[in-house]
C-alpha cells in the first residue's frame, strides 16, 4: 500500500480517482459554468466537508451524529462574526444610535459589543476559532458521552437535541446573534470585497483547495492503523476494548475530526454565500447532511463529495421547477438509500463499475489488491451483514498490538 | 430569578404554571407512549411518529366535518368515533410501513432512523398537498368548552382535563396490555430472546408487526386528542419529535413508568421556567439539563439494570 513517491501514487487507481475529482472541480466545472452557478457549486462543496467528516465518524467509526449542523454553524458563525465586525465600522454605521456595533444589535437596543464578540476583531483569532470552537464543543460532548459509553441511538438523539438547543438559542438571543435572520450583509474580508464575481470565483478555488486538504487528512487517517481501529471498533467494540485500546479516546478523536471538517465547511459557506442563518444548521439541515454522506457512500471519502454535490444540485434543480416534489424526492432518497443500497453510490460503483473497469483495462486481481488494499478491506459488500465481514479484519489486527 | 416575589406569590406561581404545564405533559405522554413501545420493545427509532400523530389529527378533522354535515345531532359524541377511527387508520398504515420498510431494518437501528425520517418527509408533503399548508382546527362540542375554577388564580379548561384523562387512561391500558396480557408476555419474550421465543411457537414477525401497528395507532389517538387543545398543520408533528425522543430516552427506553415520570418532569420544568425566563430560554435550559442528566445516567431514569 505504501507508494514511494507522490507521483507514483497518482498513477494508482485511487490516485486516478482523486485526479478525476480534481479535474472535475478545478477544470471542467469552472469552464462550463457561469460565475453564479459556480458559486452555487461552491456552496454545495461546503457541505461536502461535513459529509467527509461524517464518513469518518459515522461510516468508519459507527458514530452517527445528527448534530453536524452545530459544528458547521459554529464555524460559519465565527467567520460571520468577523466579517460583520469588519462591515460595522463607526463610519458605516453612523446612523445608528450606537455606531460601531452590528446593526441587529442596535435594533435590539444593545449599546455595547458583547464580550464574546470582542476577540472576533482579530482575523487570526477567527481562523483559529473556526476550527477551535467546533472541536472544543465536540471534545466536551465526546468526553461526556463516550467515556460514559453512550453510543448508537442514544448518541444520535442527544446530538439532535443539541442541534435543537443551538438553534433555539440563536433564534432566541436575537440581540447577540441576529436571531432568525442570522448575520447578514457581510461585505469584505480584510478589505477584499467578497461579493464580486472575481472574489466568488477565487473563493470557489480556495474552497476546492481546502476540501482536498480535508480529503487527504481523512485519507491519511483512514489508511493508518488508527483508521483500521476505528473500523474495528464499529464492528466489535468490546473486542477492541479488551485488546487494550482506549475506545473512548478514539471515538472522541474521530468526532472532533468530523467537527473540525464541518467547522471549516461552515466558514467557507459564510464566505461563499455571504451570510449565515440558523436555517442552515438546525435539525432538518443536520439530518440532510447525513443523507449527503449516505447517498455518496458512507464508507467512501470521495463518494461523500459526490453525494453532497448531487443531492444539492438535485435540490436546486427540483425546487426551482417543482417545489412540491422535492420533499417527496428527498424522502424517497432516504428510504431508497437505506433499503436498497446502504453503501451508497460508492458501493454501487464498487460492485458494478469496478469489475467492468478491470475487464476493460485488463487489470488482474493481484494488481488490484496491490493498489487498493485499504479501500477493499474497509468496504464490505453492500448487502452483506456487517459483523461477518469485519471479523477477520480484527483478528488480523490483534497480533499487531503488543 | 426569584427576586421580587414573596414566598406565597412563588407558591401560587408554581401552582399556576404547574397546571399550565399539564397540557404539555399530556401531549408528551401521548406521543411518548407510542414511541416507547416501538423504541423500547423493538429498538426501532420511528422519526415519522409525529406524522402518524398528525394523521390521527386529520382523521379527527375529517370525522368532525362529516358529523357536522350529516349527523349534527350526534356531534357531541363525534370525538369518540374519531378516536377509534384514528387508531385504526394509523395502525393500518403502521402495519403497512412495517411490512414494506421496517422489517428489513431490525438489525440496523440507526438506519431505521434515516428511513423513517424519509417517510416523515413524504407524509408531511402529502399532508401539505392534500390539506394545504394552513393549520386546521376542529370545532369542540359544547360540553368541552369552559373551565373549572380551582382557585381564583388557577383555571382548568375542560378540554385540557379531558385530554389528560385520555393520556392517563391510555397509559394504564398500555400497562395492562404489556404486563398483564398474553400478547404483552409474547412481546416481552420476543424482546428478551427472539430465537427462544420462536422456538416455543411465538410468531415473532407477527408480534413485531402488531407492536409497530399498536405504537402507530396510539400515535393516532394522540393526534385525535391533540386536536382538542391545538390546531394541526403539516409540520406540527416534527415540532415535537425531538422533545418526545428525549422524554423516552430520559425515562429509560423500556419503562412505561419512566416515560410518564420524565414527561411530567420535563413539561413541569419547562412550564415553570417559562414564567421567569423567555419561552425559548426555558426550553434551552430544560433540554440542557436533560442532556446533562443523560450523560450521568445514560440508561435513563428508570432503566432496567443490565450489564453493559
Amino acid at each position: 500500500m505504501k507508494t514511494s513517491s507522490p507521483m507514483k501514487w497518482f498513477a494508482t487507481r485511487e490516485g486516478l480517482y482523486y485526479l478525476g475529482l480534481a479535474a472535475l472541480l478545478v477544470i471542467i466545472l469552472p469552464l462550463i459554468l457561469d460565475p453564479f452557478r459556480l458559486n452555487m457549486v461552491g456552496k454545495y462543496l461546503t457541505y461536502a466537508f461535513v459529509a467527509v467528516g461524517l464518513v469518518m465518524c459515522w461510516g468508519k467509526a459507527g458514530i452517527l451524529s445528527l448534530g453536524q449542523g452545530v459544528f458547521f454553524g459554529l464555524g460559519g458563525y465565527c467567520m460571520a462574526m468577523f466579517l460583520k465586525l469588519e462591515a460595522s465600522t463607526p463610519e458605516a454605521t453612523a446612523i445608528q444610535s450606537t455606531p460601531g456595533i452590528p446593526d441587529f444589535m442596535d435594533w435590539n437596543q444593545l449599546t455595547a459589543l458583547p464580550w464574546f464578540w470582542e476577540p472576533f476583531h482579530s482575523f487570526s483569532f477567527t481562523l483559529i476559532a473556526v476550527i477551535g470552537v467546533p472541536v472544543l464543543l465536540a471534545f466536551v460532548i465526546g468526553l461526556a458521552m463516550f467515556t460514559r459509553r453512550v453510543g448508537g441511538v442514544y448518541f444520535a438523539i442527544i446530538t439532535q437535541a443539541i442541534a435543537a438547543v443551538l438553534t433555539i438559542l440563536i433564534i432566541g438571543q436575537q440581540g447577540f446573534t441576529g436571531g432568525v435572520n442570522g448575520i447578514t450583509d457581510l461585505q469584505t474580508l480584510k478589505g477584499w470585497d467578497i461579493r464580486t464575481d472575481e472574489a466568488r470565483t477565487t473563493l470557489y478555488f480556495v474552497c476546492v483547495g481546502m476540501l482536498f486538504l480535508c480529503l487527504f487528512v481523512a485519507r491519511f487517517v483512514q489508511n493508518r492503523k488508527l483508521g483500521r481501529i476505528l473500523v474495528a471498533m464499529n464492528a466489535q467494540e468490546t473486542r477492541v476494548r479488551f485488546s487494550g485500546y482506549d475506545v473512548a479516546a478514539f471515538k472522541i478523536f474521530v468526532f472532533c475530526l468530523a467537527a473540525a471538517f464541518a467547522g471549516v465547511g461552515g466558514a467557507m459557506f459564510t464566505l461563499i454565500v455571504g451570510f449565515m442563518s440558523p436555517s442552515f444548521i438546525g435539525i432538518v439541515a443536520s439530518i440532510e447532511m447525513v443523507i449527503f454522506c449516505a447517498l455518496g457512500g458512507r464508507l467512501s471519502i470521495l463518494g461523500a463529495v459526490y453525494g453532497a454535490l448531487l443531492v444539492n444540485a438535485a435540490k436546486s434543480g427540483f425546487s426551482e421547477s417543482f417545489p412540491e416534489l422535492w420533499p417527496f424526492a428527498m424522502g424517497a432518497l432516504f428510504i431508497g438509500v437505506v433499503l436498497a443500497f446502504p453503501n451508497g453510490m460508492a458501493g454501487l460503483y464498487q460492485s458494478y463499475v469496478m469489475p467492468l473497469e478491470d475487464r476493460l483495462f485488463k487489470r488482474n486481481k493481484g494488481q488490484k489488491l496491490d493498489t487498493k488494499p485499504a479501500e477493499k478491506a474497509a468496504e464490505p459488500k453492500p448487502t452483506a451483514e456487517k459483523t461477518d465481514d469485519y471479523d477477520p479484519m480484527i483478528d488480523s489486527y490483534s497480533p499487531e498490538k503488543s | 430569578m426569584f427576586d421580587g416575589y414573596t414566598s406565597s406569590e412563588l407558591m401560587s406561581i408554581f401552582a399556576m404554571q404547574g397546571f399550565a404545564g399539564l397540557s404539555l405533559f399530556s401531549v408528551f405522554v401521548l406521543m411518548a407512549l407510542g414511541l416507547t413501545i416501538i423504541f423500547g420493545q423493538m429498538g426501532v427509532i420511528n422519526m415519522a411518529h409525529g406524522e402518524f400523530m398528525i394523521l390521527g389529527a386529520y382523521t379527527t378533522y375529517l370525522t368532525s366535518g362529516f358529523f357536522q354535515s350529516y349527523l349534527p345531532g350526534l356531534f357531541g359524541g363525534y370525538f369518540f368515533v374519531a378516536m377509534i377511527l384514528a387508531f385504526f387508520v394509523c395502525a393500518a398504515l403502521g402495519a403497512l410501513v412495517e411490512w414494506l420498510m421496517i422489517r428489513h431494518l431490525y438489525h440496523r437501528p440507526l438506519d431505521t432512523l434515516l428511513a423513517t425520517w424519509g417517510l416523515s418527509l413524504i407524509m408531511q408533503q402529502a399532508y401539505r398537498s392534500i390539506f394545504g399548508a394552513r393549520e386546521v382546527g376542529v370545532d369542540l362540542p359544547e360540553w368541552m368548552l369552559g373551565a373549572f375554577n380551582v382557585t381564583d388564580l388557577v383555571q382548568l379548561p375542560i378540554n385540557g382535563l379531558f385530554v389528560m384523562i385520555i393520556a392517563l387512561s391510555i397509559a394504564v391500558g398500555l400497562y395492562l396490555l404489556m404486563y398483564r396480557s398474553g400478547y404483552g408476555k409474547k412481546v416481552r419474550a420476543v424482546v428478551q430472546n427472539r430465537p427462544m421465543a420462536e422456538a416455543v411457537g411465538i410468531n415473532s414477525a407477527g408480534i413485531d408487526r402488531a407492536t409497530f401497528a399498536l405504537g402507530c395507532g396510539i400515535a393516532g389517538v394522540a393526534g385525535a386528542a391533540f386536536t382538542m387543545i391545538g390546531s394541526t398543520g403539516p409540520s406540527s408533528g416534527q415540532a415535537y419529535i425531538v422533545d418526545t425522543f428525549l422524554v423516552v430516552v430520559f425515562g429509560g427506553a423500556q419503562s412505561l413508568i419512566g416515560t410518564i415520570v420524565s414527561a411530567f418532569g420535563i413539561s413541569q420544568a419547562q412550564s415553570t421556567m417559562e414564567f421567569f425566563l423567555s419561552g425559548s430560554m426555558a426550553k434551552v435550559l430544560t433540554l440542557l439539563v436533560v442532556i446533562g442528566i443523560l450523560m450521568l445516567r445514560p440508561e435513563g431514569l428508570m432503566a432496567l439494570k443490565v450489564r453493559r
